[in-house]
């Protein structure tokens, strides 16, 4: 077991040097730092002294080692633009995401774990044959189609809520402006939250679904239903919680498309978080930024995905086996 | 060597009975024919264009001002315009019909690279096994769990950036076609490596490499023909998801460019005059859109279902 975690935390961390190297030659082959310090307005030979002291003449790979140096002390460059740290900016944009993200899988979770569940239990009701095609349907709206006529028919044509931006947030202990604690933030969350949900549910749905029915079929189920125990109890005592444990895993990986629709939805939102963030700086050709969030989404995936493995590694043995060979 | 000649042929005759055997299950299905139905017209749509069209996109006089944003011809009474214009006075049907051939030429091509990655490494990685088979499908993990559109956005912004905007424009098609078809080949490599996996125990590869029959020929005219059903399965799924990760990205200014629209380009560039209350610039392109991907994921389902291979759909 020790040595499938050690492999697995390995293999994270060499993932996440490719990853830094990718974000190092970004950073170094787009951006000029002598003209991002000094601007036009100095000869070439001071230039060159200039490029000789901050060693951008050394070795390729001695410059690397230097910036995974600084990375490993926090510090990932300044931006262009903000004329700040880049992880402050982008830690100051991140409960924004983070709240947005949290309420979209909240309205999933309470849309897509009853209509998958009732779709495997009666595979042939009208029902669930229409919730199978309403998601395959849902599957079929890209995100950006959904969210901008959610905005136009409920923020412009009814007025109902606001159209964009997080609206007034209050500060949680000093270190997050959240807008869940008051009406005017909640309102202008629903839009963005519902748009998210609305491509992420049909997903869950037919996850849930297909492993439902799996469930549904294996032996102590049907042991359950000859000691007579009643059908609810089956259902979302016995079979649900062995649905979860691989929708949960699942669900995990999926964390990839969640981060990509964040940038699709903040960006037809104006909602101020990473992925409004991400965009405005590859507009700007602000490269220390663009680095930084690559870096850092980059960090967070590899992250989940070692703990997701390692969890699924120690609920479930058949993966350790197997993972030997 | 006789039986060995046979071969192809016995496995392409099977194929004939599997197409027919489909055929008729698909008679039953009412919802399966549509979408049958609904894509050919797609595709004769999107090969057909420059004959459809009322108009021809590249000649000089399509392009006029004078019609800037006219509604369809229903509420005008202009009969020129059936669906009405958009911004620059082209005739939105002619340019629906383009991007309806473009987005399905990239979602093709993208998907091709993928076939061609995916089935490659997958034969190597199931037929050789051991320590490459682990590499492999350990590269393939990793690769799967950074998601298609989050790859795409970073690669084709890094790229939009190193290029500047106007050189990237000239290449968007291709960088399109490649990053899609690249940041999703291990789909298509798992599902191969699997089918692999059961076929190679099977006797008649073991009589092929008796018979001293080369490493690649016995993969490629023993094993590929038996992994065909379920690559037909994800790559009606694929296509569908290619067109609309093209969508989005065009939709966020990293795809194809205004004057050369497929139909997230044209969705995005219509939204602007959505709130103007020039709904048709962007209803129609959509509409055409979500049709086209809907009757696809339909298809993908139904071919699943009946060709039943053990892949699922979102279990990655």
């Amino acid at each position: 077991m020790l040595s499938f975690i050690g492999r697995r935390l390995l293999q994270g961390m060499l993932v996440l040097l490719i990853i830094s190297l990718v974000s190092f030659i970004i950073q170094d082959k787009l951006g000029d730092p002598v003209r991002q310090m000094v601007g036009q307005s100095v000869t070439p030979e001071q230039r060159v002294a200039l490029q000789q002291e901050l060693g951008l003449n050394d070795p390729l790979m001695l410059q690397y080692g230097r910036f995974l140096g600084r990375a490993l002390q926090g510090d990932l460059g300044t931006s262009y633009y903000y004329k700040a740290p880049t992880v402050e900016v982008i830690a100051s944009r991140l409960p924004a995401t983070l709240e947005l993200s949290f309420g979209a899988l909240l309205c999933v979770i309470v849309l897509a774990v009853p209509l998958g569940v009732f779709a495997a239990i009666h595979p042939r009701n009208v029902l669930s044959r229409a919730i199978m095609v309403f998601s395959t349907l849902g599957l079929s709206v890209p995100i950006f189609i959904a969210a901008v006529f959610l905005m136009y028919f409920f923020a412009i044509e009814w007025r109902l809520l606001p159209s964009f931006g997080r609206g007034q947030t209050t500060s949680v202990l000093g270190l997050w402006q959240s807008g869940f604690f008051n009406r005017d933030g909640l309102r202008h969350l629903v839009l963005p939250c519902v748009s998210l949900a609305f491509v992420l549910t049909p997903i869950f749905i037919r996850l849930i679904r297909a492993e439902m029915v799996d469930v549904l079929h294996s032996d102590y189920i049907r042991y359950a239903w000859a000691k007579g125990i009643s059908a609810p109890r089956i259902y979302f005592v016995h079979a649900l919680k062995n649905t979860m444990l691989p929708v949960i895993t699942v669900g995990g990986i999926q964390l990839g498309t969640l981060v990509a629709y964040t940038i699709l939805t903040e960006t037809i939102f104006q909602w101020p978080g990473m992925g409004l963030l991400f965009m405005d700086a590859v507009t700007r050709v602000d490269v220390p930024l663009i680095s930084t969030y690559l870096m850092f989404v980059g960090g967070i995936f590899v992250l989940t995905n070692t703990l997701v493995d390692v969890i699924y590694g120690l609920v479930n043995p058949r993966v350790r086996v197997s993972g030997e060979h | 060597m006789n039986s060995l000649h046979r071969l192809p042929v016995e496995v392409s005759s099977a194929r004939v009975t599997r197409v027919r055997h489909l055929l008729i299950a698909m008679r039953g299905d009412k919802l399966a024919l549509f979408a049958l139905f609904m894509f050919v017209f797609y595709c004769l749509v999107a090969l057909l264009a420059p004959l459809l069209a009322p108009y021809d996109v590249n000649g000089t006089a399509f392009m006029n001002l004078e019609n800037a944003e006219l509604a369809p011809a229903w509420q005008t009474g202009d009969q020129r315009f059936l669906l009405g214009t958009d911004s620059q006075g082209r005739d939105l049907l002619s340019v629906i019909l383009y991007g309806t051939r473009l987005s399905l030429t990239i979602g093709v091509g993208a998907v091709l690279i993928q076939v061609l990655l995916g089935v490659g490494i997958g034969l190597l990685s199931g037929y050789m096994g051991g320590r490459l088979d682990a590499f492999l499908m350990r590269v393939a993990d990793i690769q799967l769990s950074f998601s298609t559109m989050m790859v795409a956005i970073v690669v084709l912004a890094v790229f939009q950036t190193l290029f500047g905007q106007a050189a990237y424009q000239q290449l968007a098609m291709l960088m399109l076609i490649i990053v899609l078809g690249v940041a999703e080949w291990p789909i298509f490599a798992r599902t191969v490596r699997a089918c692999v996996f059961a076929e190679k125990e099977k006797e008649y590869i073991d009589a092929a490499r008796v018979l001293g029959v080369s490493k690649v020929r016995i993969m490629l005219r023993h094993l590929l023909p038996n992994t065909l059903s379920p690559i037909l399965v994800i790559v009606t799924i694929q296509i569908a998801n290619a067109i609309v990760a093209e969508a989005a990205l065009s939709f966020l200014g990293l795809g194809m460019p205004p004057n050369q629209p497929s139909l997230g380009a044209l969705i995005s560039s219509g939204f602007n005059y959505l709130f103007a209350g020039a709904w048709w610039i962007a209803v129609f392109p959509s509409v055409t859109l979500i049709l086209m991907i809907f009757v696809m994921n339909l298809l993908g389902d139904w071919l699943r279902d009946h060709l039943n291979p053990q892949v699922t759909r979102d279990g990655r």
